[in-house]
């Protein structure tokens, strides 16, 4: 299989290319802006045939074309970040109510003001009630593994949903490394031609959709998204699974569990602080710790089952946050918690607000961490709930 | 049942699902509009003197509805089942041949 030393940003581009896309409709902004550049690339090389390129004015254009043209039955992809989502956010609503498989690449880019371009998940999990699906990627591969899995998830019969792939800005946009991609062969073998649920091209029967619900009806389709979120953490499983038989890598498991069978303390959270996570685990362990990482690759649908078979086993979780709700905490914290409420799997579980616009979690933060949690548990009470743990005091 | 849409509007049923395993996956339109009688949301209807009429069909193409209709005889009138009163043929005609009535209910 090929491998090439790329960035994230170009994995997403070769992804698409491989996945041979219809239709991509984006608009630059920084840190996404060499995705859809490179995508304009492989046009004018001529390295890709019938990939329709549409330069729009703005976000919610470049949504709202992609949902026009996934609506004709066309593979459709965008790309984009932070404030460039936050336009999108009506028409994110919009491609998951009319059921639309539009895949697109978020990359996790702090929300201004202050003004910033550096990483933060604020961005893509205020987006987590469009009825969207989010993957979290870890590394380069992963941004290009995700987006080959994100088109045949969101394309499957039972799902018909759009997906958004998430990479950190510049700790994978731009930061070159090695990716393992596959043969054109190998990605129309495991990724077939889309067979949409509905195509606006079937002239004979015209029909229109989204248009008014009247209260008789409009729950009844907010069922069938919840239904088909549900449905897809099966798919999203099976098809992890037959990616990993094929390919060799494995994305069967919606959260990934990196050393927590014995662990005493899992260090729990998404994108790519966990790559350095799963460093520091490695050395802490060599020193002692019982720790285990935890990285929720799925933030939609949230895999309950998995965080629940988790929670039963370990005495401690330490939900790692780059992000923040104001008013309230850690939005992967939130959710965690509240998951547990109704079970018996009661682990005392610590917030830390990490990295937000960018900051770095250094090994040596994550074992000031896991001292923090071993004093919690073996005293038994939370110092706080939510700690600010790079703040400047 | 003189109109745009004859036995279309005649035969023009309302979709009722009973449960949910009835209803499309998708919200796309299952079938017509035209089972909706909105004409009884007017409060003004407009009233055609064909003496004025001088068949130019501007309010034809600017009834947003549409619920005017063009008659064998040329002359345009108004389906009242679905008009809803809004006057835009009224104000376009150029000859004042539309007049918009108040309507007692």
């Amino acid at each position: 299989m090929p491998k090439k030393v790329i960035s994230g940003n170009y994995a997403a581009a070769y992804a698409t290319k491989h996945a041979r896309v219809e239709v991509v409709a984006a608009y630059p902004i920084t840190p996404q802006t060499s995705i859809i550049e490179k995508i304009a690339e492989f046009i004018a090389n001529g390295e890709v045939e019938n990939l329709e390129y549409v330069p729009v004015e703005s976000e919610h254009s470049a949504m709202a074309a992609c949902i026009g043209a996934s609506a004709t039955g066309a593979r459709t992809f965008t790309a984009t970040s932070a404030q460039g989502l936050a336009l999108m956010h009506e028409m994110l609503h919009w491609a998951a109510g009319a059921r639309l498989p539009v895949v697109m690449v978020d990359v996790n880019r702090a929300m201004a003001p202050p003004w910033s371009v550096w990483d933060d998940q604020t961005d893509s999990l205020a987006q987590r009630d469009t009825g969207w699906l989010q993957f979290y990627a870890e590394n380069n591969q992963e941004v290009y593994d995700g987006v080959l899995m994100a088109f045949k998830i969101g394309e499957h019969e039972k799902v018909n949903l759009p997906v958004m792939i998430i990479e950190s800005a510049f700790i994978l946009s731009h930061t070159y490394d090695v990716v393992d991609m596959l043969e054109q062969e190998e990605v129309d073998e495991f990724l077939p031609p889309r067979k949409p649920l509905y195509s606006l091209t079937d002239f004979d029967n015209p029909f229109s959709i989204g248009a008014l619900g009247t209260p008789a009806d409009y729950y009844e389709f907010r069922y069938k998204i919840a239904k088909a979120m549900e449905e897809a953490k099966k798919i999203i499983k099976e098809v992890g699974k037959e990616f990993g038989e094929k390919f060799g890598r494995d994305y069967s498991q919606m959260i990934e569990l990196y050393k927590t069978d014995d662990a005493d303390i899992v260090f729990m959270g998404m994108g790519s602080l966990m790559g350095t996570v799963k460093e520091a685990v490695d050395i802490l362990r060599s020193e002692g710790y019982k720790v285990g990482a935890a990285k929720v690759r799925w933030f939609r649908p949230f895999p309950r089952e998995e965080l629940y078979e988790l929670a039963k086993s370990v005495q401690g979780i330490a939900v790692l946050d780059r992000n923040f709700s104001f008013g309230q905490e850690g939005i992967l914290f939130n959710e965690a918690k509240g998951i547990l409420y109704n079970t018996d799997a009661k682990p005392i579980m610590k917030n830390y607000i990490v990295g937000l616009g960018g900051r770095d979690l250094t090994v040596n933060d994550v074992r000031k961490i896991a001292n923090n949690m071993k004093k919690i548990i073996e005293k038994g009470e939370l110092d706080k709930e939510i700690d600010w743990y790079h703040l400047k005091r | 049942m003189n109109t745009l849409f004859r036995e279309k509007k005649a035969n023009a049923k309302k979709i009722m699902f009973k449960s949910i395993d009835g209803y499309p996956e998708v919200p796309i339109t299952l079938g017509t509009t035209l089972s909706n009688f909105t004409g009884d949301w007017r409060n003004f209807m407009p009233v055609v003197d064909e003496s004025k009429c001088i068949k130019c069909y501007i309010c034809w193409k600017f009834c947003p509805e549409p619920a005017i209709y063009i008659k064998e005889d040329g002359y345009i009138a108004v389906d009242y089942d679905y008009c809803k009163g809004c006057g835009v043929c009224a104000n376009e005609c150029p000859t004042k041949a539309i007049t918009m009535v108040r309507e007692e209910k």
